[in-house]
Parts: C-alpha cells; sequence; structure tokens
C-alpha cells in the first residue's frame, strides 16, 4: 500500500458530488492571429472532498489552468472558450466564467481560495503577515472589528503550527516553510470549499515539502475541503491525492484513481513521468527520464503532441489528435470503465494487431 | 533603532566631509583672487571681518593648517560665514538666510506638488496599462524633454509679455512691505505662480512615467495576485498593495532627484529672476564675490543633504526589509 502509508488517516476515495467543474476550457496567449493555443478544450471535474492531483512537466499549462478556472489570468492570456461550475453547500451551481465582477469579488477566496507557486512572494513585503490574514477576513465580512479578525489569524496560525506571535512579523522575518504555511492558513480563513494549489512545495526541501503535504492532508480531513493539488512531480501526488489527472502540452492526456494510475498507467506519457521520478515511499522502481523536450505550444503539430517522444507512436498518432476517453480494458471492471485516457493505442482501430503493449496493461 | 543611529552616523560624517571639502577647495584654488578682492576692499573692511575671511578662504599663513581647520568650524558653529563682497558689509549669513525661504518655499513646494501628482497619475495610468490612458505620456514626456530654460523663457512670452497674465520676474509686489498679511501672501503665489508652473511641467514626467512602470511591474507581482485572489476591493489592491510597493523606488529617486533639484532651481531663479538662493549664488559668481559662493555652497550642500535624511528616514518607515538591513 503506497496511498495510506502516512500517519494521518488516508483519503477515503469516496466520491461526492462534483464541486468544481472545468468543461471545454480553452486559453490562449497573445491577442493577435498567431496566439499560443496553451490550453485546448480541458475538462476536470473535482468532487467535493476530493484531493485531485494535477500533474505534468513544467510548461504544460497547469498553472495556466489554476488560473483560468480563478479568472485571474495574468494578460496577455485570454479565456477564449469553456465554463467552469461552482457548486456551493447547498447546491446552487454558478459559472464562474460568467459572473459579474462583484459576484466574482464577493465569492473569490470564500468558495475557492488558492495557494501560489511561488509562496517566496505570494505575501506583500511592507505588510505584518496578521494585517494580511485578517484584510482577506475583513473584506468578506464587513461588520466585523479589525480585533476580532486578528483573532481568527491568530487561531489559523496555529493551526498550521505558527505560533500566533509570528502575525506581527513580516514576510522576510519568516523562513520559507513557514511563509508556505502562512499561505495556507490564509488560504482557509473563510473556510471554503475547494483548495487550489499550485506547486505549493516545490521551493522547500524534501523534509518540509513532506511535513507540508502531510498538514494539509490532514487540514483536508478535519475542514472537509476539496484540493486541486497541482505539481510536476507524480511520487509525491501518490501520497495525497484521491484522483490524478496527467497533463502534457496543454491537454489532460489521463485521468484516473491514484492507485490505479501509479499501478497500472494506461498512457505512454504516464508512464514515462512515473519512472522519471523516485517515489516518496514504497518499492524503489528503476529511474528513466523522458527522452526529447516537452513540444513548443506555439507552433505544435498535427495529432497527438506526445508523439515525437512516444516509443509507441504509430502513422495515425502523426495525424489525429486522440480525445479523452474510455480505455481500451474498460471490460476489467467498474473502476477501468470510469477511466479516461487520451492515446490511439486504446483506440482498437488504430491500435491494430499490436494491441496494446504489456506495461500499458498491467 | 539601530537604524537610525547607523544613519545618523553616516550622515554626520557625510556632512563632516561635505564642511571640510568647502574648507580645502579655497585653499587648492590657483592663484589668490581672493587677495586681490582684498585689496580692491583694502580700508573698507574693519579688521575684525578681515580677520573671518582670511580663516575662512584660507589666507591666514601666520598659521598652521590644523589651526585655520579649527578656526573655520569655530567660526561656523558660530554661523559667522564671512561678509559678502557686493553688498559689503552684510554677512554672509544674512544674506543666505534671506534668499532661502524663497527657494525652499518654491522650489520645495513645487517639486512636492509634481512629486504627488505625478504619483499619482503614474498609478492611474500603471493601472490601466494599455488603455487610452497610455496616450498622456508622450506630452508629458515632452515638457521634460524641453531644456528648463526654454520652457521658462517660452512661458514668460506666452503668459506675461503676450497675454500680461502673470508678471515675469520678482518674487513679490516691491510696492508691498513683506508682512504675514493675506494681500502679501497672494502677491507671493501671484508672482511665484508661473516658475513653480514650468518646475513642475519639466519635473513631473520622470514621476508620471517612473510609478508607471513600477506600478506596471509590482502589479504581476504574486502577492498583487494573490490580493485580487483574496477578493479584496479593487481599490485596496490597487492602493494597498500595487502603489504601496511601487512607490518605494520612487521615494529613492525623490532623494536623489533632490540634488538636481538645485541646479534646476539656479536655472529658475535666473530666468525668472527669482530672488532665491541660486539667484543668490548667480550673483555671486557675476562679481566674483567669494565668501557668499561658498556661504551659497555649503548651505546649498548641507539642504541636500538634510533632505536625503528625510527622504532616508521615510523609506525605512515604508519598508520593513530597510529597518533590518545588514
Ligand atoms: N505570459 C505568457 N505569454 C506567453 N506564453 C505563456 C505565458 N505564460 C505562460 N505561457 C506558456 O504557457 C505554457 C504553460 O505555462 P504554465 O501554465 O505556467 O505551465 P506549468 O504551470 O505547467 O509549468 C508554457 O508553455 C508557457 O510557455
Ligand atoms: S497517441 Fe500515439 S503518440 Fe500519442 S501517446 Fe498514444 S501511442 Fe503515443
Ligand atoms: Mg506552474
Amino acid at each position: 500500500m503506497t496511498a495510506s502509508t502516512l500517519d494521518v488517516p488516508a483519503p477515503t476515495g469516496a466520491v461526492g458530488e462534483p464541486v468544481l467543474e472545468i468543461e471545454n476550457l480553452s486559453v490562449d496567449y497573445g491577442y493577435v492571429d498567431d496566439a499560443t493555443h496553451v490550453l485546448r478544450d480541458v475538462s476536470l471535474t473535482l468532487h467535493r472532498g476530493e484531493v485531485l492531483g494535477l500533474a505534468g512537466e513544467s510548461g504544460c499549462g497547469k498553472s495556466t489552468l489554476a488560473y483560468a478556472a480563478t479568472r485571474l489570468l495574468p494578460p496577455p492570456g485570454l479565456i477564449t472558450s469553456g465554463s467552469v461550475h461552482f457548486t456551493d453547500r447547498d447546491g446552487r451551481r454558478t459559472d464562474v466564467l460568467r459572473q459579474s465582477d462583484a459576484e466574482l469579488r464577493a465569492s473569490r477566496w470564500r468558495d475557492t481560495a488558492i495557494v501560489f507557486q511561488g509562496a517566496m512572494n505570494s505575501l506583500n513585503p511592507v505588510y505584518r503577515v496578521g494585517r494580511q490574514i485578517a484584510d482577506g477576513i475583513l473584506a468578506h465580512r464587513p461588520g466585523m472589528r479589525r480585533r476580532e479578525a486578528w483573532d481568527q489569524a491568530a487561531s489559523l496560525l496555529e493551526m498550521v503550527g505558527i505560533n500566533a506571535d509570528r502575525l506581527r512579523d513580516f514576510p522576510h522575518q519568516l523562513s520559507g516553510g513557514m511563509r508556505q504555511r502562512v499561505m495556507i492558513a490564509m488560504a482557509l480563513a473563510l473556510d471554503p470549499q475547494v483548495l487550489i494549489m499550485d506547486e505549493p512545495t516545490t521551493a522547500l526541501d524534501v523534509v518540509m515539502q513532506r511535513q507540508i503535504v502531510e498538514e494539509i492532508a490532514d487540514l483536508r480531513q478535519r475542514l472537509g475541503f476539496s484540493v486541486v493539488f497541482i505539481t510536476h512531480d507524480v511520487s509525491l501526488l501518490i501520497e495525497i491525492a484521491d484522483r490524478i489527472a496527467i497533463m502534457y502540452a496543454g491537454d489532460i492526456v489521463e485521468d484516473a484513481g491514484a492507485e490505479e494510475i501509479y499501478r497500472r498507467p494506461r498512457h505512454p506519457y504516464s508512464s514515462a513521468l512515473l519512472h522519471s521520478f523516485p517515489p516518496l515511499r514504497g518499492e524503489r522502481r528503476e529511474l528513466t527520464g523522458i527522452p526529447g523536450a516537452p513540444p513548443d505550444m506555439h507552433r505544435l503539430p498535427p495529432g497527438c503532441p506526445f508523439a515525437p517522444r512516444c516509443a509507441h507512436a504509430m502513422d495515425v498518432c502523426r495525424e489525429v489528435r486522440p480525445g479523452l476517453t474510455a480505455t481500451a480494458l474498460g471490460d476489467r471492471g467498474a473502476q477501468e470503465a470510469a477511466r479516461r485516457v487520451a492515446c490511439h493505442l486504446h483506440d482498437p482501430a488504430s491500435a491494430g494487431a499490436h494491441g496494446l503493449p504489456p506495461d500499458l496493461s498491467r | 533603532m539601530r537604524f537610525a543611529v547607523r544613519r545618523t552616523i553616516f550622515y554626520l560624517i557625510t556632512a563632516w566631509a561635505a564642511v571640510t571639502i568647502n574648507f580645502l577647495i579655497p585653499r587648492l584654488m590657483p592663484g589668490d583672487p581672493v587677495t586681490a578682492l582684498m585689496g580692491r576692499m583694502q580700508g573698507r573692511i574693519d579688521s575684525n571681518a578681515e580677520e573671518s575671511i582670511r580663516v575662512l578662504f584660507g589666507l591666514d599663513t601666520s598659521s598652521s593648517i590644523w589651526q585655520q581647520y579649527v578656526d573655520y568650524w569655530g567660526l561656523l558653529l558660530r554661523g559667522d560665514l564671512g561678509l559678502s563682497f557686493t553688498f559689503f558689509p552684510t554677512p554672509v549669513a544674512e544674506i543666505v538666510q534671506q534668499a532661502l525661504p524663497w527657494t525652499i518655499g518654491l522650489v520645495g513646494i513645487a517639486t512636492i506638488i509634481a512629486f504627488v501628482l505625478g504619483t499619482s497619475i503614474g498609478v492611474a495610468i500603471g493601472w490601466r496599462r494599455g488603455t487610452w490612458a497610455d496616450a498622456l505620456l508622450p506630452i508629458t514626456t515632452f515638457f521634460s524633454a524641453v531644456p528648463y530654460f526654454w520652457l521658462g523663457l517660452i512661458a514668460i512670452t506666452v503668459f506675461s509679455v503676450t497675454l500680461g497674465w502673470f508678471p515675469s520676474s520678482g518674487s513679490y509686489d516691491r510696492g508691498m512691505v513683506p508682512a504675514w498679511s493675506w494681500e502679501f501672501v497672494g502677491s507671493v503665489i501671484y508672482y511665484g505662480f508661473l516658475p513653480a508652473l514650468t518646475v513642475v511641467l519639466s519635473s513631473i514626467a520622470g514621476w508620471i512615467l517612473g510609478m508607471r512602470n513600477m506600478v506596471v511591474t509590482v502589479s504581476s507581482e504574486d502577492y498583487v495576485t494573490v490580493a485580487h485572489a483574496k477578493g479584496l476591493p479593487e481599490r485596496t489592491v490597487m492602493v494597498g498593495y500595487a502603489a504601496r510597493n511601487a512607490i518605494l523606488p520612487q521615494v529613492s529617486n525623490f532623494a536623489l532627484s533632490l540634488g538636481f533639484v538645485v541646479g534646476g532651481t539656479l536655472i529658475m531663479e535666473m530666468v525668472f529672476s527669482y530672488q532665491g538662493i541660486g539667484y543668490t549664488l548667480f550673483q555671486a559668481v557675476n562679481t566674483q564675490d567669494y565668501p557668499l559662493m561658498q556661504g551659497c555652497f555649503l548651505v546649498i550642500t548641507l539642504a541636500v543633504l538634510g533632505a536625503n535624511i528625510i527622504a532616508d528616514f521615510v523609506y525605512a518607515a515604508l519598508d520593513p526589509r530597510a529597518r533590518q538591513e545588514g
């Protein structure tokens, strides 16, 4: 068992109702005709209480997806199509992309909070951390007194294991790990239902990474929010995620249970990605890098974007872009039937006599 | 606290260096114009004044350089800058004391207006980058690209000579007696308007451009994105997060630019015959009034130093990182 070796309660795996549904989201960088299409019709669903891992090499569009889904995309990023539906606890469903500015401001942080990639720069250097936690609370609780907001900030800090004295510190007085904890405390200030974490541990050392991951798992268990955990390090996801989506060149190429992906990858890229990181726990496996480099998103060739690096590439791969569909092994039971993969190997018509290679059909 | 002590020591050393250079320069000057001028003044300078001029200008060859240096400090600390040759026998200290408030009042207020206005406009343009607001930039840049004396002369030609709206020179109606009356203050403002306007016009572009670019840079910082993500009102994000951080380099530039303000003052006061320290220095140079020149230099140096001290402490008040560096 690799998924439940942590000291904290293991993810339940119980799938609730959808809380965040990203549908056919497309994002371009640049406004002119030769804009880079960074996301192309990406669909992804986060369920209530779930930890969804989003993995892929650097530059594949993970952050872009997080920013677009929260409408925080910096220029020249532009959402060209799609919808992002959020469902609150009462079952009310709203399209975040079509909210007015006022509605958006009111729902931000309360519905979906984010911890960004650069924890080092996520705190305003000229304000005390207490003030930065408190101003987020006060923006959503107009009647609340400053004193109360600071008290709340103090208990949030203690919740993530930081002494409340630190409220009066400036960001530069905190270590990297502490700053990241402050960001997590800040994100949980309004008891959000969705927490998006973009590489929350990338800048930290391995020990600190583990502590933070355990802490997130623990907090989620206690507070019951759902998490989108973004990282380029899949081995970290095995520890915390219920489900994992693998991204490549702006596409989701595989979407399945964490355990499933880890033990039985169905996409050549997922398999390669798993073999390029040492697992934090569990059996050791041979490390092999992925040959070649991610494609230039500005001029993607037609067909499967992974084709130039894929050991199983066929003629059809260079012409037709594979869609996200059921695997070729759907008859193996409900879990297998729920999996989605974007690869021609799973299309019996294209794969032909070769069928699925053994390493992808375990 | 340690910060304040460290900065104070730094500035005391700088002030000491400035005064010492002021002491050394006349002693290093080739030839001896002062002795020549003293010769011309012979008989009109009383022996006490002559003594102080000798000490100030290093003509006191009878005592050692160390003794001269000590005497020089003694005179300065008593506020004795010698007597002006041109306005003999008025003490230099008195002339400087009369000229300084005019410069500080006019240029100081104009500089503050330019800084505050330019910085605010810069925030507005930077926050709405890529919109029509950017069209304002070339206009303001034009005014800063025009040499100052040219701008001043055009202003005089248009507003004083042609339209007759403002006086072309002076600092108040010569028919009035200086007093703290509404009438007199009104006259000072009326006379100061055109010079102040030209100073603001010529310097505002720098503040606008600097602030605009900083706001654009800071707007893409993660902490600004976080502020948006928290759902803070847009004004709070703009002022409290973007502008609050973008202003830091602006404050350092303010301190740096104060040095240039003095040079600008000189030209402005010449163009408008304004009776400030710059005009006084100009007159002193014209009439080879060495004691007055030296006095002006000293006061200008100390004023720039003082302004830098203020800017330094303001910066420290604004940026917690600056307070504990080192
Ligand atoms: N401002 C930008 N302008 C143009 N392209 C960009 C910009 N920001 C990101 N990209 C492109 O978008 C792609 C995805 O970037 P990103 O979402 O940051 O990837 P990840 O988070 O997976 O590392 C990259 O290929 C990058 O080159
Ligand atoms: S579609 Fe073809 S190239 Fe792409 S991953 Fe599958 S086998 Fe490889
Ligand atoms: Mg990223």
